[in-house]
């Protein structure tokens, strides 16, 4: 096998699995009675907890590839976001469902009135249009640098994510607070990253002015 | 006066049939498990786990609503001196240490003193009440507590005129909770009510559930149960009874003024700020229950709050 194909018949489909494995794990200590006393509150928090987990593992993807030169990471981006998208929607389904018994009513009142509610419905709202475009021929049709201004999308999605987690917690900011802190690194490197080049160039334009170009091979961008 | 209809009831015509296993669950148990010895030490933990409270007759305080497994009342709740998960309290209260206990009360009364707790409740005349337990966050269970009326402790220690509202103390022991070792409430956690608040019938101080000493992780040895008001105004683990004549500092009104009130009494029609009160998730209910207005014991205790504007006095 060649390296792509070791990427797209055993990473690939590895990777594929162990992204279901948390929804896997839900279902089975939920079947099993391993969950608490209030096992749908528990399947709303798990749900909410890994979307934000796979948006952070997502964004982390271009500065890892970046630091350790390993550009296979690119070729997984696009699932492990898919991946942040289904588990965003599970979370929102159970919403819909176990808090709100799709009374769209009290849906449509609840969500401009409470503001943990509201940034988090913007959030999952913004990881729409990244899905609907993120298969090969509409990305092509789009072309790199309209997909890649698109797909900047994710970092308003992720700060959502983290706005509807803190202000949710009642008093306990831990855990909210550590995502806030994990983004800020994510997000910040690529502030330092976009500007490094810049400030070289002050320093020594002739050295970094292929780094002004942008560096769009095929259809991904940096994200 | 209302509280002498309960004398009717002797706990003690309660307790003999207390204990009652769900027939399926101890043949699943004990099918699954027919592995000798090590089975047998296992089995009567799970099976006091599945226990529930018998049906049987009723004081007149109590509610007809399905009593919650001992399982659920044990495992699930807020007790933020041993973590902020609901899980935290079961898991990390094996530390602490509820025996000898000693009780400190003080303020505006004849003679304030400390005692020991056993002491201290060995004349109380305890009784099994069957509460609704409304969580600020929107769940419920239904619990047996097992307790006597504050009220019987006030007439007990003779509050003096001044003495308008009784504020309560948790203990204060890092080592042993480690919830207390970070600062996002203000330890010790700190309580309060009305003087006829703390007189209403209705109110108990709690020293078991289910007809058994109180676990650790639900307040032991002692803590406050007012059905009518928000789980967290059932203060917990408590160490100092103190009567004032102003209004006490209670911790999540110093945590968050606008998000909780001082009287914090169950209210479908005042929200949260973050979320509503309209509704509630009984545990072990799928469907949610609309909230009742006190919790459904507006007989007892709406006259406590005629002519209160409730939705600035939340």
């Amino acid at each position: 096998m060649t390296r792509s194909q070791t990427i797209r018949w055993v990473f690939k489909p590895t990777l594929f699995l162990s992204c279901l494995l948390p929804l896997a794990l839900l279902v089975w200590n939920f079947l099993q009675d391993n969950l608490s006393a209030n096992p749908l509150d528990d399947i709303t928090d798990e749900t909410g907890t890994w979307t934000l987990r796979f948006l952070m593992v997502t964004l982390s993807l271009t500065p890892l590839r970046k630091i350790t030169g390993w550009s296979a990471l690119q070729r997984f981006r696009r699932m492990v976001g898919l991946f942040a998208f289904f588990y965003g929607s599970l979370h929102f389904t159970t919403y819909l469902y176990f808090d709100k018994f799709f009374d769209f009513g009290e849906i449509l009142a609840d969500i401009p009135k409470r503001p943990f509610i509201t940034v988090g419905f913007a959030a999952l709202t913004t990881m729409v249009p990244l899905a609907l475009t993120s298969n090969d021929r509409i990305t092509k049709w789009m072309g790199g640098r309209r997909w890649k201004l698109l797909h900047r999308l994710v970092y308003v999605t992720a700060i959502g994510g983290v706005v509807h987690y803190l202000w949710l917690v009642k008093a306990d900011t831990q855990r909210p607070l550590t995502y806030g802190a994990i983004l800020a690194i994510l997000l910040g490197y690529r502030l330092w990253d976009y500007w490094r080049p810049r400030v070289a160039s002050r320093v020594n334009p002739l050295r970094s002015k292929g780094r002004l170009q942008p560096s769009l091979n095929g259809d991904e961008g940096d994200l | 006066m209302l509280i002498r209809q309960k004398d009717e009831l002797p706990s003690s015509e309660i307790t003999p049939e207390r204990l009652y296993y769900n027939r399926r669950e101890f043949i699943r148990l004990a099918g699954s498990a027919g592995l000798g010895l090590v089975a047998q030490a296992v089995l009567p933990e799970q099976l006091a786990a599945q226990e529930r409270w018998p049906k049987g007759r009723k004081g007149p305080f109590d509610t007809d609503d399905e009593v919650n497994t001992y399982k659920e009342i044990t495992t699930y709740n807020n007790f933020y001196e041993f973590g902020t998960d609901k899980s935290d309290p079961a898991s990390n209260a094996g530390r602490f240490n509820p025996k000898p206990w000693t009780i400190r009360i003080e303020g505006e009364i004849k003679k304030p003193a400390t005692y020991n707790l056993e002491d201290f409740i060995k004349t109380s005349k305890f009784e099994d009440r069957i509460y609704r337990m409304r969580c600020v966050e929107g769940w419920s269970m239904v619990i047996p507590w097992r307790g006597f009326p504050l009220a019987d402790l006030v007439n007990k220690v003779e509050p003096t005129s001044k003495a308008k509202f009784v504020a309560f103390e948790t203990v204060y022991r890092p080592e042993e909770m480690p919830g207390q070792k970070r600062p996002f409430l203000r330890w010790p956690y700190v309580e309060g009510l009305r003087v006829d608040e703390a007189m209403n019938p209705l109110t108990l101080l709690a020293t078991g559930l289910y007809g058994k000493d109180l676990p650790n992780q639900n307040g032991a040895p002692l803590r406050l149960v007012i059905p009518w008001k928000y789980g967290f105004k059932g203060i917990k683990s408590i160490v100092k009874i103190r009567f004032v004549e102003k209004e006490p500092p209670t911790s999540w009104n110093l945590a968050a003024p606008d998000e909780y009130g001082f009287y914090s009494n169950v209210n479908p029609n005042v929200d949260h700020p973050r979320w509503s009160q309209k509704t509630e998730r009984r545990l072990g209910e799928f469907f949610k229950r609309k909230t009742l207005m006190f919790n459904g014991y507006s007989d007892q205790v709406a006259h406590l709050y005629s002519g209160m504007d409730l939705m600035k006095n939340y």
